[in-house]
């Protein structure tokens, strides 16, 4: 059986996106400081890069205590059996008790096969993490069944106790540029960077710069929006915000906009600090991808439309009307 | 060529209880359906088949209770070949962990496949961390989130994958398993002959023994993980509902409210 008591400390899983280190890992720090602080720990950062040296000092200012780095060519792009190898080699010489990473596609994809590796339990998709001090256990709290019901889960016998968290669960802590911590550059042979995978391409998606998952601010259109060309105004607007744009399965069916702007059952779940449903009729399946939003705005036309039940503020009107005039005074009061 | 697609059964209606004692779901006297992420699986693996001709056999597994047989059937309407349910009371009250070591001790025993579909997740427990898991377990390489199937040989498949930003494209050495997303086909309705098929197909039933997984690995004693709370979230906000009699004051108050809420 093994021992539990030589695990120590909280790890966090940091990502690399166009060679910068992604904001999500300083997010991630945030999620993971609370919980070191309850069990008295170390936090840590795991970075995996090509070349990744100038950023690791701002790891250590958004929070990490230890910072494991590992630099490699073939590490340039996202290979899934090398960064789990590597996530092994590094969990079984150091030992943490929990590893946190962020439920990005990145995230979701290395942290069951490492789970599975290490034989240990991972809970996806949390919205919540704490600590039992009793037991000194991770408390897992997740949504499933589009949110209609909440988990909480612990792992008590397995370790480290693996989670994802949702983007956008947590906003980074400040960061303080006194903070010190350790960087442990880590090596490993060439045989560890043996891989299956060939990556090819990236072609990326002209519609979006920002990726739903991680905007704070959604300007989403449903079928209250009548015409793809339409959307143009919900761009508008959400670039006034500096956020995304979402859609409705009915819009994306329609082929109005890319399912990559899907929310819901069958699109992405999606927590930003601001929603605004236009013209979307707020079917379960649709509220199941927006429900933990922080405040949600709608506009719709039907009073009776399920989506102004789950609305902080909810205007009956004509999305295509109203639209308009908003974008108006926000970018008269801007100027 | 062999391919396996992994199915799960969920619950149809959107209304779903738990055991809170357990926390596992109650299943029973509810109406289910086959996972609609899992559709786009099943037909990405008879688009494979129709285009690489009769040389591809498609077998549906599925781990669940015995009603799941009809989610399986429903695969083999749309084109698949044969199936099988794992089923036992042993399994009961897996997590993902012991659940795609079920999986994956039963795809070894059924035979080599050279690639294995899932979906992007489940639309009941929502995790999508079961493909991947069986691959690990299968000691096979996972492509996730594919959106586009590019070219298949005897020995390598290069796909696209959705991710955040865009596209991104990577070959893999097979066997390999792939998880797909919404984007990568349109689903069939089946036909007639695919139903009749379907109801003249008999899906073969594994059990604990018949797989030859060990109890101490499989259900909630193979399960790292506990559920020790279940909770109902209240998901209505009873926020500002208000009439758009004339848009511009409309619009000012919305103004006001996003102001207070420090939005904008």
């Amino acid at each position: 059986m093994l021992d539990i008591t030589e695990y120590k400390g909280v790890w966090t899983l940091g990502e690399v996106r166009d060679e910068k280190i992604s904001p999500i890992s300083y997010e991630l720090l945030a999620w993971g400081r609370k919980l070191a602080n309850a069990l008295n720990v170390d936090l840590a950062s795991v970075i995996m890069g090509k070349d990744v040296k100038n950023e690791l000092n701002k790891l250590v200012h958004f929070g990490a205590d230890v910072v494991y780095v590992v630099e490699h060519p073939k590490l340039e792009h996202f290979l899934p059996d090398v960064h789990a190898r590597i996530l092994e080699a590094l969990v079984k010489e150091f030992r943490p008790e929990i590893f946190i990473a962020s439920a990005t596609t990145y995230g979701r994809t290395v942290m069951p096969i490492l789970s599975a590796k290490l034989k240990t339990g991972l809970t996806a998709d949390c919205t919540e993490l704490n600590v039992d001090t009793q037991e000194k256990l991770l408390l897992q709290t997740r949504p499933a069944i589009g949110g209609n019901v909440m988990a909480t889960i612990k792992t008590p016998l397995h370790r480290p106790q693996m989670a994802t968290v949702r983007p956008k669960g947590k906003k980074p802590m400040k960061p303080n540029m006194t903070r010190t911590g350790k960087i442990i550059f880590k090596e490993y042979s060439e045989k560890m960077y043996e891989s299956k995978y060939k990556w090819l391409s990236f072609e990326r998606d002209k519609t979006s710069d920002l990726p739903i998952q991680e905007a704070d601010v959604i300007i989403a259109g449903g079928k209250g929006i009548k015409d793809g060309k339409n959307f143009s105004m919900l761009y508008d607007l959400a670039n006034i915000f500096g956020g995304s744009v979402g859609a409705s399965r009915s819009a994306v069916d329609m082929g109005w906009i890319p399912y990559s702007h899907q929310v819901g059952l069958s699109g992405k779940t999606v927590s930003p600090r601001l929603y605004i449903a236009a013209g979307i009729s707020g079917a379960v399946q649709h509220v199941a991808g927006m429900s933990s939003s922080e405040t949600v705005v709608a506009i719709n036309t039907d009073p009776d439309a399920p989506i102004f039940k789950v609305a902080d503020f909810g205007i009956v009107g004509n999305a295509l009307e109203i639209l308009p005039v908003l974008l108006k005074k926000l970018s008269e009061s801007k100027e | 060529m062999r391919i396996a697609v992994l199915i799960k059964q969920v619950p149809a209606t959107d209304k779903v209880k738990m055991d809170e004692k357990t926390g596992t779901m109650i299943r029973s006297e509810m109406e289910s359906e086959l996972n609609p992420l899992d559709m786009y699986a099943v037909e990405e693996a008879v688009r494979i088949k129709e285009r690489l001709g009769k040389k591809v056999y498609i077998t549906v597994i599925s781990m669940g209770p015995s009603q799941a047989v009809e989610a399986i059937k429903d695969a083999i309407s749309m084109g698949c070949d044969d199936g099988y349910l794992l089923s036992d009371r042993q399994f009961a009250g897996a997590d993902t962990f012991a659940t795609a070591y079920t999986l994956s001790a039963a795809i070894r025993k059924i035979r080599r496949f050279e690639l294995v579909f899932t979906g992007e997740r489940a639309t009941d427990g929502e995790t999508g961390q079961v493909g991947p898991s069986v691959a690990a377990q299968l000691d096979i390489p996972v492509v996730t989130y594919v959106s586009c199937v590019e070219k298949i040989t005897d020995d390598t498949i290069r796909v696209q994958r959705l991710i955040e930003g865009g596209h991104e494209t990577i070959e893999v050495s097979l066997p390999a398993l792939l998880s797909v997303v919404k984007e990568i086909n349109e689903p069939r309705i089946p036909n007639l002959a695919g139903k009749m098929k379907a109801k003249s197909t008999t899906v073969l039933t594994l059990t604990a023994d018949q797989i030859g997984v060990s109890l101490d690995k499989t259900g909630l004693s193979g399960s790292p993980t506990r559920v020790v709370k279940m909770f109902y979230p209240k998901l209505s906000r009873d926020g500002r509902i208000v009439k758009a009699r004339d848009v511009d004051t409309v619009v000012d108050e919305l103004i006001e409210f996003m102001r207070k809420r420090k939005l904008i």
